[in-house]
């Protein structure tokens, strides 16, 4: 049974929610824990679940990114007092938009087929990305059944 | 793929695709009815912010000073450009009424995209976020002591090798992210809070800082600029011999005769007046802000001294 995404919320019920909190490490750039909740230990793999954040932080870091095409773009917009934004999209914005796909696309082909869901960090102000988990309403054992095949149907999900 | 080994216990469930694609304008209304009419987010935002334009625009709830600001650049500006303009640009050059512009356009400019933009609001926690934030901070402190309230939450966090403290916010119920702070009369946390600035009518914080640093400069550019050039036009005015006489001459050009000379001067001491004291708030404004940009702070951090060097001093947010 493949999970889409609409029927989680409506034929699953809502189980718990998990959330993983911004690292700070390296500074107040928008990065996020790498480390895995155990809430999510028998939902999905550590590795999945570890590249799916890591790609995020990837992207806000793109997105973040001071180098010569976002100083043009910077002086231009100071230049025609901010004016060229109503044409045209700020780099951070074309990223934000790429991370929005990428969540999208994240959701449909690995966690919506496990019970899960991402939400977009920016719904939260880049504060968290928060994981529901569902239970299947039509299933009576749900989780525990699930892991033990999806570990060995290994990288069906990509 | 299929999450396989279950497929015993579980029934056979018939699910249909649909966009996961959450757009960021439509929220569902609080109430879960079956037909609930989906509501933009502005319309259920629950900090203290006038919207308009359909969500596009955004402000605190206090606009009267914003007003005054506008009215006060416009019909300064507007004095400038019929009663100096046409005499400064036949006398020295059409330069000066085009770079006038020029500045004008930009003080325009930053100053609607300062007020009218988001500065930064942090949304409120979510119900399940805020339920499992407490979780966390009951098991932290132990079970809660009695009914009386406990004291404001912390969280420690280390940001390059220094510990900084994340205040919690009772309103927003959430652990402010470093150089957060909440303004209290918007009534929302907002990313590296500046200041609550009344004459752009909104916050200024992370998202509209540029706009508004934007907006001061060139308004110190613009009221230098008029200040300098009323003042020139005067003086040169006054230097005129035979001054009645040119206007004798020349009525079309000079289009001034004794009596709205003297409202002419009355107007010009009165934009002066106003300029005056623009130029030196404006501009010692202009400087604070630079000096605040070059050391990386904010005016809240400044005015609270929140990095300065003090021994022992905690680092709060």
């Amino acid at each position: 049974q493949v999970h889409s995404l609409q029927e989680l919320r409506r034929s699953a019920s809502l189980a718990t929610k998990v959330f993983v909190q911004r690292d700070y490490s390296d500074g107040t750039t928008c990065q996020f824990q790498t480390k895995f909740p155990p809430e999510l230990e028998s939902r999905i793999e550590r590795q999945l679940f570890e590249e799916t954040v890591k790609t995020l932080n990837g992207f806000y870091a793109e997105a973040e990114k001071i180098g010569g095409s976002s100083y043009l773009e910077g002086c231009l917009a100071c230049a025609t007092a901010y004016f060229i934004f109503l044409c045209m999209e700020t780099h951070y914005e074309k990223v934000l938009k790429k991370i929005s796909k990428y969540i999208q696309d994240q959701n449909e082909k690995i966690y919506a087929p496990r019970g899960l869901l991402l939400t977009d960090p920016l719904e939260r102000g880049m504060r968290v990305i928060e994981i529901s988990i569902y239970e299947d309403r039509c299933s009576s054992g749900s989780s525990s059944s699930g892991s033990s095949s999806s570990s060995s149907s290994g990288g069906g999900g990509g | 793929m299929t999450p396989g080994g279950g497929s015993g216990p579980m029934k056979d469930c018939e699910y249909s695709q649909i966009s996961t694609h959450s757009s960021s304008s439509p929220m569902e209304s609080p109430h879960k009815k079956k037909k609930s009419v989906p509501k933009r987010k502005w319309e259920v935002f629950p900090g203290r912010n006038k919207f308009f334009c359909n969500g596009r625009i955004m402000m605190a709830r206090q606009t009267g000073v914003f007003y005054l600001t506008l009215v006060l650049i416009l019909v300064t500006s507007g004095l400038f450009f019929a009663f100096d303009c046409p005499y400064l640009s036949e006398k020295i050059t059409p330069a000066i009424p085009a770079i006038g512009g020029i500045l004008f356009f930009f003080v325009m400019g930053t100053l609607l995209r300062t007020s009218f933009s988001d500065p930064g609001v942090l949304p409120r926690a979510t119900p399940d976020e805020a339920a499992d934030l407490e979780r966390q901070i009951d098991i932290a402190n132990g079970s809660s002591s009695g009914g009386y309230r406990p004291p404001p939450r912390t969280k420690e966090v280390i940001i390059n090798g220094q510990t900084v403290k994340l205040k919690y916010c009772f309103t927003c119920k959430i652990f402010r992210p470093p150089r957060a702070s909440h303004c209290s009369l918007c009534d929302n946390c907002v990313e590296r809070f500046d200041h609550h600035c009344p004459w752009v009518g909104n916050c200024v914080g992370k998202r509209n800082y540029r706009f508004f640093y934007m907006f001061i400069l060139s308004l110190s550019f613009l009221t230098v600029f008029i200040f300098a050039f009323v003042i020139t036009h005067v003086i040169l005015r006054s230097q005129q011999t035979g001054f009645l006489n040119a206007l004798k001459d020349s009525p079309a050009r000079y289009p001034f005769n004794e009596t709205n000379f003297r409202a002419y001067c009355k107007i010009t001491s009165e934009m002066s007046v106003v300029c005056f004291f623009s130029v030196w708030s404006i501009v010692g404004l202009s400087g604070f802000h630079t000096y605040l940009i070059s050391s990386n702070q904010t005016t809240n951090e400044d005015i609270k001294g929140s990095w300065s060097n003090k021994r022992g001093k905690e680092n709060y947010n």
